[in-house]
């Protein structure tokens, strides 16, 4: 059969591959720029084809536990908003790392601080791989540069979670979430049935069989020996995530005199600066970093001693630089060109930026 | 006869019950915590739905309700269980879903997610101990806490002008649509015990025929946060707290 | 003379000695053990009266920590 092609924007992509891909559970609240997610859903009515629960919360705190609870049965259950949204669900997404929970949490930023603005924003990547709430754990983040990899990140974004028992987050922004693409949706898949996730989920809360031990999902351990025991096991486990699960794209790498490294719909500004720069003569190179936890250090310490300087392109006032700084620790001038406040930069602003701060 | 000739299981008529496992508990002595625990054991075996059966515990002193009563469990967030047991009933409809909650777990901070999943009719049980104080911190004025109760953050007691009235939160439960049963009991008398025994009975009951959100609330002591004998804890519940938190059903649909 | 007899056996480990057990009893079995404490240091409850004892249970309804067993026979 040929593959079906449709037009949707990318927060819709996200409700009909959560459909697909048998998630149990959605809980979520409104907020702009994404409430197409839950609007798609309610509107597709999952409940009635694939048994999947769709439930508006009465606050994203609420929301979040929800999905503490679907999760913590071992359910392939999920929750999105946006930036004021995702501050109030660091608290649940901290106590899932400590619980090693799985689950999908979209973030289609906008604008900050505080209230902000509802236009597109990059500024919670701090938020996003350097913690947000409180406690030493690591997100899985994976970014979306196009509506096509709204809808496949779902898939990929459950798989790691439950591939690792860790949280993993989509970290779109305003212009992914609301743009309008082709996509090619993923096939469906059944959701897990009870014995399928007791089998494969031994440690999931979905009632004590005599002869197993009671199940506890908690992150609260007061003996200091026991949680440092717990917190090296959370080490060793984001090592590995590191080690295996880093992904990003090169576009127009080799022999490149110059690099931008960008994530998201920055990175598809930053493909037009390419193709100006190159009318102009000018090699520029584009590291793309999807996922952004783990962050693709090495590749971009490749590129140290082989171009002349690096641009870090985002929607923000410089957060991602300082892992690009990290990664080339000192070897090549790395400078930051950025739009606050939902300003979305044209392709020449960014070339001269790279005129002006690296030439 | 010698007690000797007594002591045979087929004597036996009370005993500590199955689903409470040999852990010592951390509670203070003559805590209602354990009380309770004890209730929720036996209602879980009479019921036989150990295999169908998910806790969510609190923060507060329940904390480590987990680790006595001998079910699956989840441990929330602080104030957040009725939104946990929200999704774990709605995901598993035929599991027998509770959470276990102190005043400040869910009338302070959890306030709202009390209020709303109730308000949803959430098919899940709520053991709410209220014994206006936060014991687990060192004995702070909780929304429950009395006029005038003395505590560690209202050492002269509970000036209403300043920190208002305590909150009759089982009231408020009572008048939403989506409750279906909602009681007040306690469990300083072995009459009393019997009685909340079968609240907490009916409200899992309600959970597995699912009619909506049941709340049994407890009046409770807490001897080390009232600086008091526990006796004396109970005779002072019996005078104060009753009086503000009448026993009784409240609703019962 | 009673009709039934009962009597109690007390985990004397678990015991904390609250005192709970010895209010309820209705027939002046139970008192805390005025010297004797077990390992947590807490002078557990034990039967001070046994002969009185009828197996009401009301000492075991209202243990905090599930420490009591309460037994009957008619007799």
């Amino acid at each position: 059969m040929a593959e079906e092609v449709k037009l949707m924007k990318g927060n819709e992509a996200i409700a009909h591959a959560a459909i697909r891909y048998g998630a149990d559970g959605y809980f979520g609240y409104p907020i702009t720029p994404q409430s197409e997610i839950m609007e798609t859903l309610m509107e597709e009515k999952p409940w009635e084809t694939t048994g999947m629960v769709v439930l508006q919360a009465e606050s994203e705190v609420a929301a979040i536990n929800m999905v503490y609870g679907g999760a913590g049965c071992g359910k392939a259950v999920m929750t999105s908003s946006s930036s004021p949204g995702v501050s109030l669900k660091q608290e649940g997404i901290s106590y899932m790392a400590g619980a090693e929970l799985p689950c999908l949490i979209v973030n289609v930023m906008r604008g900050g601080p505080g209230l902000g603005t509802i236009q597109p924003s990059q500024a919670d990547y701090f938020q996003t791989v350097k913690g947000g709430g409180h406690g030493d754990y690591r997100l899985i983040t994976l970014a979306p540069a196009s509506v096509q990899e709204m809808a496949d990140f779902v898939k990929l974004g459950f798989d790691l979670a439950f591939k690792y028992r860790n949280p993993a987050i989509i970290l779109a922004d305003g212009v992914i979430g609301q743009m309008m693409e082709k996509v090619v949706l993923p096939p469906f898949q059944p959701r897990l049935t009870e014995v399928e996730i007791r089998q494969a989920r031994p440690w999931a809360t979905q009632g004590k069989p005599a002869g197993r031990k009671r199940n506890v999902i908690t992150s609260l351990e007061l003996d200091p020996a026991r949680m440092e025991e717990n917190n090296l096991r959370f080490q060793a486990k984001y090592r590995e995530i590191e080690k295996h699960e880093v992904r990003y794209e090169e576009l127009d790498c080799t022999d490149a005199d110059y690099l931008m490294v960008a994530f998201g719909s920055m990175a598809r500004i930053c493909q037009k600066t390419q193709e100006m720069a190159a009318a102009e003569g000018i090699k520029i190179g584009l590291l793309r970093p999807i996922t952004l936890w783990p962050f693709p250090t090495e590749a971009i310490a490749g590129y140290a001693d082989k171009v002349k300087g690096i641009l870090v392109p985002e929607l923000n006032a410089g957060q991602m630089i300082e892992d690009v700084r990290l990664a080339v620790n000192g070897r090549v001038k790395v400078e930051h060109f950025g739009r606050l406040g939902g300003i979305v930069p044209t392709p020449d602003e960014v070339l001269n930026a790279i005129k002006e701060k690296l030439m | 006869m010698d007690t000797k000739d007594i002591i045979k299981p087929e004597n036996l008529v009370y005993s500590k019950p199955r689903l409470l496992n040999d852990n010592p508990m951390h509670y203070c002595p003559g805590c209602s915590h354990g009380v309770v625990h004890k209730l929720i054991a036996e209602v879980i075996d009479e019921m036989g739905m150990e295999e169908q059966t998910i806790g969510v515990a609190p923060v507060g002193c329940a904390v480590f309700a987990y680790n006595y009563i001998d079910i699956d469990w989840q441990e929330a967030a602080h104030g957040r269980a009725p939104a946990i047991a929200t999704a774990i009933k709605r995901l598993n409809p035929d599991k027998l879903v509770f959470t276990y909650q102190g005043d400040g777990d869910l009338a302070a901070i959890g306030t709202a997610e009390t209020i709303h999943a109730c308000n949803r009719g959430e098919n899940i049980a709520i053991i709410f101990i209220n014994n206006g104080i936060y014991g687990m911190t060192g004995g702070q004025m909780a929304p429950t806490t009395l006029e005038g109760m003395v505590t560690s953050t209202c050492p002269y007691g509970r000036n209403v002008d300043l920190y208002g009235y305590p909150l009759k939160i089982s009231d408020l439960v009572a008048k939403l649509d989506g409750s279906c049963y909602v009681t007040r009991q306690s469990v300083h008398t072995a009459a009393a015990v019997k009685k909340a025994k079968k609240a907490i009975r009916q409200a899992f009951e309600n959970s597995m025929a699912k009619k909506g959100a049941s709340l049994v609330e407890i009046v409770s002591t807490c001897a080390s946060g009232w600086k008091m004998l526990p006796e004396n804890a109970n005779k002072w519940m019996e005078e104060h707290m009753f009086a503000k938190y009448p026993l009784g059903d409240l609703k019962n649909e | 003379m009673a009709k039934v007899k009962g009597t109690v056996v007390v985990n004397n480990e678990r015991c904390k000695g609250c005192n709970l057990c010895v209010v309820a009893c209705p027939a002046d079995v139970l008192a805390l053990q005025p010297k004797e404490v077990n390992d947590k240091g807490y002078h557990y409850a034990y039967m001070k009266n046994p002969d009185n004892c009828i197996g009401c249970a009301s000492c075991g309804y209202v243990c905090p920590d599930g420490c009591i067993s309460v037994y009957k026979v008619k007799l």
